[in-house]
């Protein structure tokens, strides 16, 4: 198992000027997310019929899935089944090497990191260029990224500095954003134009029309499936709206979660290839209808990767995207990771408060603390928790389930705080004491007060 | 009014002063208080911990300690919500669905049962108030950020009614301390590091008392504070509202 997220969050909060610095550029787009959405007297009813249009859909997701099928066929679109990330790799290795193609650009797809298509094509000897500019970033450093919305979060100007200045050969040194950016651009346009295939994630796609839809900020999803010959886009099963006219509910809203704007810059609807262009669809389960069995975590499907529950989320703004070693960090990754592998994730629904503000922030309205409550729940009940935790945790229990044993404790504990504070305080075994003080011990408990002063 | 006093097992033990003013605070509003004294803790630490199946035993005797009241009350909004979802007893579920129901934090049994519109308290101090996530999110004490919806507050128009105080909000009003139960030693270095920005926060406004309505959060919070020789003092909402001239 890789290391906890506590361990690694203790890595990066090790830095304090790199977490606060963190904290407060994740804290500005939550604050901009504040204010359009309190541009918008009527917020909390889009949440409501969001929510209402992805329970619907659901609860008859298998109908909605056919239905789209079989629109996307009649469109001219070619649409495969994966049921996991293997199959979803293989489909796309199959389509690749049957036109003997070897000029690859991807747009932004969480899903494809989920399934690590990158690191599988590689092992064939195919290189996929990410056309996000975050994600290039991330790609030539041989990171996975951060953030679902914003993937090179957790670097500084001068990281991508010195990074276009290895891969790319920019001035050593110089930190100026316009500067680099132009020469992402310059660099990622000559990849557009030499590209002969473009996969594309999916925000929406839409059953009654056998269309979807690609959200993005930089247009890069249209510049690949513009160019290229052949447009590969991949969804998960919970990415279907019923009808065109839910879509407006979510656009209205995707924006605005993730990063304040009103609407993404490209809302790019496709419906068919266009002629002598080739389009296939990949729909992929892995671990998604395992989801739907359960119902405690079943609603963890309706979300839209708007990643308001990362920048709102206090824990990941101080632990930064990696401390959370999934594809999908954050709260929601919390909730869905543990689905996909329980043991190697177990960590996760610990990460948190509970203070809720995920939830607060969603726009499908994912109960996301319940669920991470929940999760700790199931997870201890499957044995996963660490044995000196479980064993604190049973003694713990008998004595505040004891009223005299418990008074009895909690006297010695007070006598032991007051007369041997060193010992209490002996810190590499109590992580309480390591940045903070212990509360001093009262010579009586609020008991013993009531007792004295208020029995008669 | 037969009011039954909740005193978290930390308050009881460590903070017996926030359970002395939340008893002198109810009285002086006209209520009968009774502390069963045989209570012990609403079995949170464990369910948070995943091990909500151990607090059993917590809940029964919670159960046969509070039976006998028309209103619960508790000066921690953290406890009263655990207990709000999760209290149950195979063998008296009716008893556990009447706890469920009739338990009140502190500032919302004074503003929604007691409805007290004065109080005769005098606090002549600088206050920065500390939004506990429980008491916000989970009991609905006040507005929050996240949502479209209209402000208010139950602590602050508490708070708003003592002599003397002025009142100071955070640049983020409801942003967590990171105290999380065992999240705060199991997590340890995030939940430092959300404590130390809380109290940065503060500190800007040059409050004199970091008042809040969990003393689990002030605990840790003064925690960090008392580490780094800081004059600010954490105080639980009852004792200011309790104070007098
Ligand atoms: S869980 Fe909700 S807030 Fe988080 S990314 Fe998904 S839709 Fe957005």
């Amino acid at each position: 198992m890789s290391k906890s997220h506590a361990a690694l969050a203790a890595e990066f909060t090790a830095d304090e000027n790199r977490t606060d610095w963190h904290d407060e550029t994740l804290w500005w787009v939550r604050q901009k997310r504040d204010k359009a959405v309190q541009q918008i007297p009527e917020w909390e009813i889009l949440r409501q019929w969001a929510s209402a249009i992805k329970e619907h859909t659901l609860s008859k997701l298998d109908e909605y899935l056919a239905i789209f099928e079989r629109e996307a066929i009649s469109n001219g679109i070619k649409v495969h089944w994966a049921n996991d990330a293997t199959a979803h790799n293989e489909i796309i290795l199959k389509i690749i090497k049957e036109h003997s193609i070897s000029k690859i650009v991807k747009s932004k797809s969480m899903l494809t990191e989920e399934c690590h298509l990158n690191e599988y094509l590689h092992q064939s000897g195919i290189e996929v260029i990410d056309t996000d500019l975050g994600e290039r970033i991330v790609q030539f450093r041989g990171e996975p990224p951060s953030h679902i919305v914003l993937p090179a979060i957790h670097l500084k100007k001068e990281d991508v500095s010195e990074t276009f200045h290895e891969h790319l050969g920019t001035e050593k040194g110089n930190n100026d954003p316009q500067y680099l950016t132009e020469s992402a651009r310059t660099h990622l346009r000559e990849k557009f134009i030499q590209s002969e295939l473009a996969i594309t994630g999916v925000n929406f796609a839409i059953a009654e029309t056998g269309g979807f839809v690609v959200c993005t900020n930089e247009g890069n999803a249209d510049m690949g499936a513009h160019a290229a010959k052949i447009h590969i886009a991949c969804m998960g099963i919970e990415k279907i709206i019923p009808k065109a006219e839910h879509l407006g509910v979510f656009t209205r809203m995707l924006a605005r979660s993730a990063t304040g704007q009103a609407i993404t810059t490209y809302t790019s609807h496709f419906h068919r290839p266009r002629p002598g262009q080739e389009m296939h669809i990949v729909i992929v389960n892995n671990g998604r209808s395992r989801q739907l069995g359960r119902e405690d975590f079943r609603n963890s499907l309706k979300c839209i990767r708007c990643a308001a529950c990362f920048n709102t989320c206090p824990v990941y703004r101080r632990s930064g995207g990696h401390s959370y070693h999934t594809a999908v960090a954050g709260p929601i990754g919390s909730i869905l990771n543990p689905n996909l592998d329980m043991k190697a994730n177990a960590d996760l629904p610990f990460a948190s408060t509970l203070c809720g503000s995920c939830t607060n922030v969603c726009p499908v309205k994912i109960n996301i603390h319940e669920q991470l409550w929940k999760w700790r729940q199931v997870i201890a009940e499957e044995g996963l928790v660490a044995p000196s935790k479980k064993m604190s945790m049973q003694v713990l229990g008998y004595i505040l389930s004891k009223p005299s044993l418990y008074r009895l404790i909690g006297k010695t504990g007070r006598w032991v705080l007051r007369h041997m504070p060193l010992l209490v305080k002996f810190k590499s075994l109590n992580p309480w004491y390591k940045q903070r003080e212990m509360p001093e011990a009262p010579s009586e408990s609020f008991r013993d007060w009531y007792k004295k002063n208020r029995r008669s | 009014m037969k009011v039954g006093l909740f005193i978290p097992c930390y308050i009881d033990q460590f903070y017996p002063m926030v359970a002395i003013a939340t008893m002198q605070l109810l009285e002086k509003m006209g209520c009968e208080i009774v502390f069963p004294l045989e209570q012990t803790c609403c079995g949170q630490p464990m369910a948070n911990s995943g091990f909500n199946t151990l607090s059993k035993g917590c809940d029964r005797n919670f159960v046969a300690n509070f039976s006998d009241v028309d209103f619960i009350v508790a000066p921690s909004g953290s406890c009263v919500l655990h207990v709000k979802e999760h209290l149950a007893d195979a063998q008296n579920p009716e008893a556990a669905e009447f706890i469920r129901t009739h338990i009140f934090e502190l500032t919302e049994f004074l503003t929604d049962v007691l409805k007290v519109e004065k109080l005769d308290a005098h606090f002549p101090f600088s206050v920065g108030w500390h939004n506990s996530c429980h008491g916000q999110r989970g009991l609905h004490l006040s507005s929050m950020s996240e949502l479209v919806a209209p402000h208010f507050s139950k602590p602050i128009s508490l708070l708003n009614m003592v002599n003397g105080l002025q009142l100071h909000l955070p640049s983020r009003i409801d942003e967590c301390c990171g105290f999380g139960g065992t999240f705060c030693v199991f997590e340890e270095a995030v939940s430092v590091k959300m404590g130390k920005d809380r109290i940065k926060d503060h500190e800007e406004n040059e409050v004199e008392v970091i008042a809040g309505g969990d003393v689990s959060c002030l605990m840790h919070l003064e925690g960090i504070l008392k580490r780094k020789g800081s004059k600010v003092r954490v105080m639980h909402i009852a004792e200011i509202l309790n104070s007098q001239k």
